[in-house]
């Protein structure tokens, strides 16, 4: 018989606390001891966790207004210039944005930690004055408590998939994918394999906008496709994708997160990002759905890329799986080459385990998307080209 | 078999006088030199690694160093990680040739054996989130 379950069944359980939740590495063992009928027929809800670098992150705050009032027209935080194009005393902090005192060491991204710690942040803004903003200049101390919305906007994060990175080349060089050695002397990875929310739900079924998340230890919302989102990507038997695929935009109250889950970061050489934690609650709402929460790592493939080769399109050497890559080595032109993780399993797996208990516990209930994200779609890049050229298509 | 790592840091007066030599020659220890910052005018500091069957000699050359003004720590108090702020990413296992900062099953928590660590430095600059400080 099969089996079928509806958001509202899902959320009834979830009030009546007889919901039944499980970790994504949980619902693994599950279906290795039961089988995955099992899983469909008594599973109802699994969640799934990330813990990573996302560059592609920042957040909107809104100061108030001064008196007399300024219409900022640039806006440093803690020395980090924000992005204030927009109305008077609303900005856009964006987390890779660096220090113009302490570039490599601080950044946008310290700020957002710093505010959600709930640490005193200056703000410096200059205008050029008008007849309703006359003031030109202001400089003064922010807090979580002392401005009006402050939300965490990410064009970017949950990536589904993430190329492995190795380096070709004869000398150390510096990446956001970490200090790779040369003559392919360490293989460096960025995903939480089973754990992570679009490789459990590959077409994105559940997942879209308007779901509801984790997000950085608050309650967030998908917003949007993700800023190049790319479904259209290879994928293997599993319908998993073998490379970087979808992507989601995110939003959640900046106020109410936990630096524990959102950290920032400086990669060497390379700059400054954020460590965004992200959970995603996944509705088991047929056998289809059980199909895909059960993948495991060893079914999730990805693509070996030399960033020895500077270029756009970077030579692809191999494939491997998630199993390979956690047993710390892959093979790779008979060598055999230490993997390392950049973003954090334990930290993924502790997120599914809050996410699990907010569950439980009725805290969060799940919601339906009110659109699907796009499933055909591809990537385009950016060419050098005269107004002519573009003109002529 | 005794076998200490420590870190030997020289007031700027000391720098010249050739301790490890007195170590080998007067101790009979056997020192092994894993890094080295040398300047006559400044502090300068030495990580060795030192063997002796007897964890007796090991210690008379270490009073000896002592007795020239010469401090003596042991590795582990030149390494700071706060492994509470740790995140736990595993980035700074790239560049640990020494095999001192490990990831991995089951709990994939990151570990450090300051036996193994040779002070060199590049973790600290490959740790994202700067946990990891070292005084050399």
């Amino acid at each position: 018989m099969s089996v079928s379950r509806t958001y509202e069944e899902i959320n009834e359980k979830i009030r009546s606390g007889k919901v039944v939740v499980v970790t994504a590495d949980e619902v693994v063992e599950l279906a290795a001891e039961r089988g995955v009928s099992y899983v469909a027929k008594n599973v109802d809800v699994v969640t799934t966790a990330t813990f990573g670098a996302m560059c592609s992150s920042g957040a909107f705050l809104n100061f108030g207004h001064a008196e007399p009032p300024i219409k900022m027209a640039k806006v440093w935080l803690n020395d980090v210039p924000a992005y204030t194009g927009i109305a008077a005393v609303d900005a856009y902090i964006g987390a890779t944005e660096m220090s113009e005192t302490r570039p490599f060491e601080y950044g946008g991204a310290h700020v957002i930690e710093d505010f959600i710690a709930g640490r005193p942040i200056k703000l410096r803004a200059v205008s050029y004055g008008t007849d309703c903003y006359p003031r030109k200049e202001i400089e003064t101390y922010i807090t979580k408590d002392t401005v009006n919305q402050a939300y965490m906007f990410n064009p970017r994060n949950s990536y589904q998939n993430y190329p492995v990175a190795v380096n070709s080349s004869a000398r150390t060089i510096y990446t956001y994918m970490g200090t790779l050695l040369p003559r392919f002397g360490n293989a460096s990875y960025s995903s939480a394999g089973q754990l992570s929310p679009l490789l459990n739900d590959p077409y994105y079924r559940t997942i879209g906008i308007g779901t509801r998340i984790f997000l950085g230890g608050a309650i967030g919302y998908v917003a949007w496709e993700g800023t190049q989102h790319n479904p259209s990507v290879e994928r293997n038997d599993k319908g998993l994708p073998v490379s970087s695929a979808g992507t989601l935009a995110v939003i959640g109250d900046l106020k109410s997160m936990d630096r524990r889950y959102v950290r920032a970061a400086v990669i060497q050489r390379y700059g400054v990002t954020l460590y965004v934690g992200i959970g995603v609650p996944i509705p088991v709402l047929d056998e289809d759905m059980a199909e895909r929460v059960c993948i495991r790592d060893e079914d999730i493939e990805t693509s070996i890329v030399d960033y020895g080769v500077p270029h756009r399109s970077r030579p692809v050497l191999g494939r491997t799986t998630y199993k390979e890559l956690r047993s710390g080595f892959i093979e790779l032109k008979g060598k055999r080459v230490p993997t390392v993780p950049l973003s954090s399993l334990s930290k993924a797996r502790e997120i599914a385990h809050v996410l699990k208990s907010w569950i439980q516990n009725g805290r969060m209930l799940l919601q339906e998307p009110i659109q699907k994200l796009p499933t055909q779609q591809t990537l385009k890049s950016l060419e050098i080209v005269s107004l002519e050229e573009i003109d002529n298509g | 078999m005794a076998r200490c790592r420590v870190v030997l840091t020289f007031p700027p007066d000391t720098v010249q006088h050739p301790v490890a030599y007195h170590l080998v020659k007067d101790y009979g220890l056997k020192i092994n030199i894993l890094r080295a910052r040398v300047d006559l005018n400044e502090e300068g500091k030495l990580l060795i690694e030192i063997e002796n069957h007897d964890n007796k000699s090991i210690q008379k050359g270490l009073d000896y160093a002592r007795s020239l003004g010469v401090s003596v720590e042991l590795v582990d108090k030149e390494l700071q990680w706060d492994e509470h702020d740790c995140i736990h990413c595993g980035a700074c296992t790239a560049v640990c040739r020494s095999g001192a900062l490990r990831i991995g099953a089951p709990d994939w928590k990151l570990t450090l054996n300051k036996q193994k660590c040779t002070a060199c430095g590049l973790c600290v600059s490959a740790c994202p989130v700067r946990v990891i400080r070292i005084d050399f």
